[in-house]
């Protein structure tokens, strides 16, 4: 395999190795029409992080995720996995879209949803085996959804189809999790389920990315933050970065000072 | 019914327009599922100029030329509706619109100014086609379909609707997965590296071949009946996607027989002279069936019942 280095903006500055990086952004840029909906915005996470990003409404905290793995289109920047071109990593990724973002009422049940998850193994034209059967129920049973296999999805509630979604991300036993608002819209008990998988997977040592918009779970689920306002406001461990200073620089007015102050870490 | 009469008369229509069904109704299923089922219509309609220039450049109603003259109007459809959504700004919907009517005018036109007596191209058979006249003058009986020289003199219209047929079936059989994945969940499939975009793109280009092979039976109108009923009926038989597409081939079947034989029989058993135009009554009966399906079919509520 060879080795994918980014040099820094400036040439003379030092070639970076990323290849225990299982995330690398340089200088990503998006826009949807004459603004810029997320503006040359660099990125680390760290593996076996548990990573936050968070910014107010209209950050680009979403945009910034979809154009990382080409979902939709950047005008420039440059995105590593591993060391690597993202196109070349995708069976290492596993991303679960915002819930809203698809047609409930498609025709097909909650084990062919996880099913899609085995897309990479199945391939165009391979047969769905008992085994490959096995394996999506066992993800449905991680979430707490094994009864629900042979459901419609349109049937399930809101929390249930975002464990639904969880387990397809499981199907494709990948090592970086990268999730939209996992959280919008569930009920606690689905709250509490997904957060137990996430913490699992961390402890298997792998690396999971939330877009997250509840400021008040964050020292709770994370190790990582990312503050996110079109541009990077600042990133690194929970404790240094969710600051009363910082959260005030990334929503300028939009939170008061007293909600900032019950929030943050310090 | 006689082989004498039924072969020749009413085999060759039968199929074509049965064949023609279920090459509509197939990619309708994805059409109607990404909320793109207009597109079939837009097609239709777009089409009209191009078949029409070809069959003026080379005076035949052939395959190629028509199909490529089709694939030339949908084009310069898209190249005039991005100039007219940028040009006048206004929304893509109103740009299409004036798009698709526009050129079926244009087609319209082009086929009152000229000389099409000799073929099977008026603007009547453009409308609702003509499934009526797609006879097989060399069959005499059963015995025929086994004649290779009353073989071939089969309408040509059957075997190039046949291998459309197959066309399809073979797209979608072969993309199945990456149409089912993308059409759900588009991020998703984007995300595991699914070129989603022409993935689209061949479904339209399916779609469109679909429509113009079965612009011969049923003209340029009736065709959405096609690519729309079948499928959305079928969508409240089942909450199973292969399923559903299986009714709707079933569907589609269904009125293409009966609506031809409706359209042959119905009037005289009513008292009246004349038979109607079958591809009129093949869209008639899907839409009773989408009519029954949205009556009685089980899978008719779906949302807003969620489970414990």
């Amino acid at each position: 395999m060879t080795q994918l280095k980014l040099a820094a903006q400036e040439g003379a500055a030092p070639v970076e190795d990323l290849s225990d990086i299982p995330l690398a952004i340089r200088g990503l840029t998006v826009s949807y029409g004459s603004d810029p909906a997320v503006f040359s915005v660099d990125m680390t996470v760290p593996e076996g992080a548990m990573l936050a990003v968070i910014g107010p409404n209209g950050a680009g905290k979403s945009t910034l995720l979809k154009a990382a793995l080409g979902v939709i289109p950047k005008l420039s920047g440059l995105v590593t996995v591993y060391g690597q071109p993202i196109a070349s990593q995708r069976r290492r990724i596993a991303y679960v879209p915002q819930r809203a973002s698809v047609d409930w009422d498609f025709p097909t049940r909650v084990i062919d949803v996880v099913l899609m998850g085995l897309y990479r193994d199945l391939g165009l034209l391979g047969r769905v085996r008992r085994s490959h059967r096995d394996q999506a129920r066992a993800c449905l049973a991680r979430v707490g959804m094994e009864g629900f296999a042979d459901r419609q999805i349109g049937q399930l509630s809101g929390g249930q189809q975002q464990r639904v979604f969880l387990a397809r991300a499981l199907a494709q036993a990948a090592d970086l999790y990268l999730l939209d608002e996992p959280f919008a819209g569930v009920d606690a008990a689905t709250e509490k389920a997904i957060v137990t998988v996430l913490k699992a997977l961390r402890d298997e040592g792998r690396t999971v990315v939330c877009v997250h918009h509840d400021l008040a779970t964050v020292t709770d689920y994370f190790s990582h933050v990312f503050l996110l306002n079109r541009r990077k406001i600042a990133a690194g461990p929970v404790a240094k970065v969710f600051t009363q200073q910082m959260l005030q620089a990334a929503y300028g007015g939009r939170l008061s000072g007293g909600q900032i102050d019950r929030i943050a870490a310090s | 019914m006689i082989g004498t009469e039924f072969v020749p008369l009413s085999l060759p229509p039968l199929l074509i327009g049965t064949l023609a069904a279920l090459a509509c109704a197939l990619p309708g299923n994805f059409l109607v599922l990404r909320r793109q089922a207009l597109i079939g219509d837009a097609i239709s309609h777009v089409v009209l100029p191009g078949i029409v220039v070809a069959f003026l450049l080379t005076g035949r109603v052939s395959t190629w030329p028509m199909m490529l003259g089709a694939g030339g109007a949908a084009l310069l459809a898209v190249l005039m509706i991005e100039v007219i959504r940028r040009a006048g700004k206004i929304e893509p919907g109103a740009a299409m619109g004036v798009v698709f009517t526009t050129l079926f005018a244009a087609g319209v036109l082009l086929l009152e100014q000229s000389d099409t007596s000799a073929v099977h191209l008026d603007v009547q058979h453009a409308l609702y086609g003509n499934l009526e006249s797609l006879i097989w003058l060399d069959a005499l009986g059963w015995n025929s379909l086994l004649d290779p020289v009353a073989l071939a003199g089969l309408p040509t219209e059957l075997p190039r609707m046949a291998l459309v047929l197959v066309g399809v079936i073979g797209f979608i059989w072969l993309f199945w997965r990456p149409l089912a994945l993308s059409t759900f969940d588009e991020g998703f499939a984007r995300s595991l590296g699914i070129a989603t975009g022409p993935l689209g793109l061949g479904l339209v280009v399916i779609a469109a071949m679909a429509a113009v092979a079965a612009f011969d039976a049923v003209g340029s109108i009736i065709v959405i009946a096609m690519f729309i009923c079948p499928p959305a009926a079928a969508r409240l038989m089942t909450n199973r996607l292969s399923l559903q597409v299986a009714w709707s081939q079933g569907f589609a079947g269904l009125a293409a027989v009966s609506g031809y034989v409706l359209a042959g029989y119905g009037p005289l058993w009513l008292g009246y002279a004349h038979a109607v135009s079958a591809a009129g009554m093949i869209a008639t009966v899907s839409g009773l069936i989408l009519a029954l399906a949205a009556l009685f079919g089980p899978c008719r509520a779906r949302l807003g019942q969620p489970a414990g």
